[in-house]
């Protein structure tokens, strides 16, 4: 008996072009049209989702996933939770694979909540006994005593996802394959959906965590595997890979440019082009001097007039800890002056002090929004920078201090 | 596909040829089946004044519709040896085991892609959808066989041992249902004229069937008796008359009907593997 829960043996996945866009199915009459007409359609297009990926999980191991969107990180979990199969090579699973692919597969919002806590966890592959045995801990957990005997199509929508995630969570299977169900819900809810995860890591079961959030992928796991492109690009300890992961991928060092078919539809009219960092020389660069100002740049246009408008960066630590945030419409005056800003080609500049940061590797979030309106645009991983301390305080002391900034105070002192 | 090797292991690699029916996995998710047939059934009478009342009014209002219709104006007459004041019993007792069939066999075709969302999310063995779509036809069944009795009581049809054969003849109608069920699902996910033409086929259908009129009609010959019971529901509807009335035994007829079930069934059931693999992918 090995300890080994999954083997994945040059796994690789092959999509027709057609089959994923502009024709998700075809009709009968395009079919037959197509069987008399073999050379008028060449043949189809094919893309490979996922390729070559061999790696092993042992029991009771969290392992994380990171890539890109498109990567091929979802086809990789629905390889190995049997959604869809391989086009090649194959994959050794030891024990009950409950997939959290999303939550709330399967629950019917005429049903109330009790009838779909049985049905969902039925359809995740729980016993009707186990699910008896686990009703209490679930409606507990998902804080909806008061309302089990109504219909979740009345629920709010944190009321819907809590129970989602409740059913969900008390699955235990040997593997849990975990993607994203933490960019929703209230901070309140995450911290507490993290936790149960960590539990279920305690109790020896194997977890393959697929997430943006790089924080709590450092948080939960020890090593992670990064999908470049159908490729597995790495397989490293988690901070090597999140740095690895960060640092790539960037059409220009010191640059992100949206090409337009990357943006949102849902993010227009606000269409961002490019963030970029500069040296006080004015050069793009992916590695600046604390001991010198220098310039962020956001790049970004806009197709119609937008009321209230602030567009603005964070400044993240690689562990995913915000250093702080800051808009361009900060300042009360020039907040009324803009208003509303019309349609048209924008720049917004923010200098970035000197001496401000430690030394190490930052993050560049952007934001585009009205506050309390909408949030036209957001990337939290926008731009990656090292920041180098030659010249900063304390320099001439050859040790790493600790802490993300590293502010030339005004010392003084006096003999007294 | 995957296959369970022991109930540890699970191989997950790309499907060569004929796929074995993995009866094993689909008797570990037995449960799902029960809770999907209680979904459907409960999410159909919800909002409905009337509810589960409509289980029996469907097929009472569509007897007198045919007594009036069919029997009064074009004077359609039931099987020899059965009263004329019979014919709605004489169509009820076929309206039973059609409507199960029909109703059965619609949600069947629609069932994968109405489920669209289960089939790109999580794995279950496949073919619980439309065997919970066909089952979740029974309980109509069950209220509008109360119906029957009523009215064998009111008509004074004698309650006999013949009876105890109708829950084989509607075992092969449920078969028949499904079997067509699942060549229509899997074909459903690929083309969706399929959705489109299952109404006009299933009018089609109860026009070939003897719902309305007396198996008796086709009388050439044997053979073409044995032709018309190519039609598996021929069988069904004779057998159900015959266990009511013992009127017209149905020897040669059930025994194709059932043939062609049979045909119709493992053929699906193929079918159905063999496409089941590109499912998540194709919906």
């Amino acid at each position: 008996m090995s300890d080994i829960a999954i083997r994945a043996n040059h796994l690789g996945k092959q999509y027709r072009l057609g089959a994923l866009y502009e024709q998700r199915y075809r009709t009968l009459r395009e079919s037959l049209g197509s069987l008399f007409r073999r050379d008028e359609r060449k043949s189809h297009e094919t893309i490979w989702a996922l390729r070559d990926v061999s790696f092993e999980v042992k029991q009771g191991q969290v392992l994380g996933v990171i890539g890109r969107n498109g990567a091929g990180k979802s086809t990789l979990l629905k390889l190995l939770s049997r959604v869809t199969e391989p086009t090649e090579g194959e994959a050794e699973i030891h024990g009950r694979v409950g997939s959290l692919l999303e939550v709330g597969t399967g629950f019917h919002p005429e049903l109330t909540g009790r009838e779909n806590i049985f049905l969902n966890g039925a359809i995740l592959g729980m016993r009707r006994t186990e699910i008896e045995r686990k009703f209490d801990e679930i409606v507990a957990f998902a804080e909806v005593e008061q309302f089990i005997d109504t219909p979740v199509k009345r629920y709010s929508s944190g009321m819907y996802l809590r129970l989602a995630f409740a059913v969900a969570a008390h699955l235990e299977p040997e593997i849990l394959v975990v993607d994203e169900v933490l960019a929703v819900g209230d901070a309140e809810f995450q911290r507490k959906c993290l936790g149960k995860m960590g539990d279920v890591a305690r109790e020896g079961r194997t977890v393959l965590f697929v997430s943006h959030n790089m924080s709590a992928i450092l948080r939960l796991t020890e090593e992670t595997l990064v999908i470049e492109k159908g490729r597995l690009a790495l397989r490293a300890p988690t901070p090597q890979a999140v740095d690895y992961y960060l640092s790539r991928g960037f059409a220009r060092e010191g640059e992100r440019i949206w090409e337009a078919d990357e943006v949102p539809a849902a993010s227009l009219p606000f269409r961002p082009l490019a963030v970029r960092l500069r040296n006080p020389r004015g050069e793009v660069v992916n590695s600046i001097r604390s001991a010198e100002a220098n310039t962020i740049e956001v790049e970004y246009c806009l197709d119609a007039p937008i009321t209230g408008l602030r567009v603005g960066i964070y400044l993240m630590s690689m562990r995913g800890e915000t250093i702080f945030t800051s808009f361009d419409t900060d300042d009360p005056q020039v907040f009324e002056q803009m208003a509303v800003r019309p349609a048209g080609h924008y720049l917004s500049r923010c200098t970035l002090p000197a001496d401000l940061l430690n030394e190490g590797r930052f993050v560049i979030g952007i934001n585009a929004s009205s506050y309390r309106v909408r949030r036209y645009f957001q990337d939290e991983q926008a731009l990656t920078f090292s920041v180098d301390i030659t010249g900063a305080p304390g320099t001439q002391w050859p040790e790493t201090r600790l802490g993300a900034v590293r502010p030339r105070l005004e010392w003084t002192i006096e003999a007294v | 596909m995957a296959e369970r090797v022991n109930t540890n292991v699970t191989y997950i690699r790309p499907a060569r040829g004929w796929i074995n029916i993995n009866l094993r996995d689909l008797w570990l998710y037995r449960e799902l089946v029960y809770f999907l047939t209680w979904r459907d059934i409960k999410v159909r009478y919800k909002q409905a004044v009337l509810g589960i009342g409509w289980a029996i009014f469907q097929p009472v209002l569509s007897m007198v519709i045919f007594t009036v219709i069919f029997n009064r104006f074009l004077g359609v007459k039931p099987d020899a040896g059965i009263p004329n004041e019979f014919y709605p019993i004489f169509g009820f007792a076929a309206l039973l085991p059609w409507q199960f069939f029909q109703g059965a066999l619609q949600r069947a075709s629609i069932s994968l892609v109405t489920n669209a969302n289960l089939l790109t999310k999580v794995y279950f063995p496949r073919l619980i959808i439309p065997l919970s779509a066909v089952a979740a036809g029974l309980v109509d069944f069950f209220f509008s066989f109360i119906v029957l009795a009523a009215m064998m009581i009111y008509f004074g049809v004698p309650f006999t041992s013949r009876l105890l054969w109708l829950p084989l003849f509607l075992l092969l109608a449920l078969l028949a249902a499904l079997a067509v069920g699942l060549w229509l699902s899997a074909l459903n996910v690929q083309y969706r004229d399929v959705q489109h033409m299952v109404p006009f086929l299933l009018t089609a259908w109860m026009y070939a069937s003897p719902v309305v009129y007396s198996a008796e009609v086709i009388t050439v010959s044997p053979f073409w008796q044995a032709v018309y019971a190519l039609n598996p529901m021929v069988g069904v509807i004779q057998g159900f008359r015959w266990a009511l009335f013992g009127t017209n035994p149905p020897g040669l007829s059930m025994l194709v009907s059932a043939g062609v079930v049979l045909v119709l069934f493992v053929s699906g059931l193929f079918y159905f593997r063999r496409m089941e693999r590109i499912f998540a992918d194709m919906i």
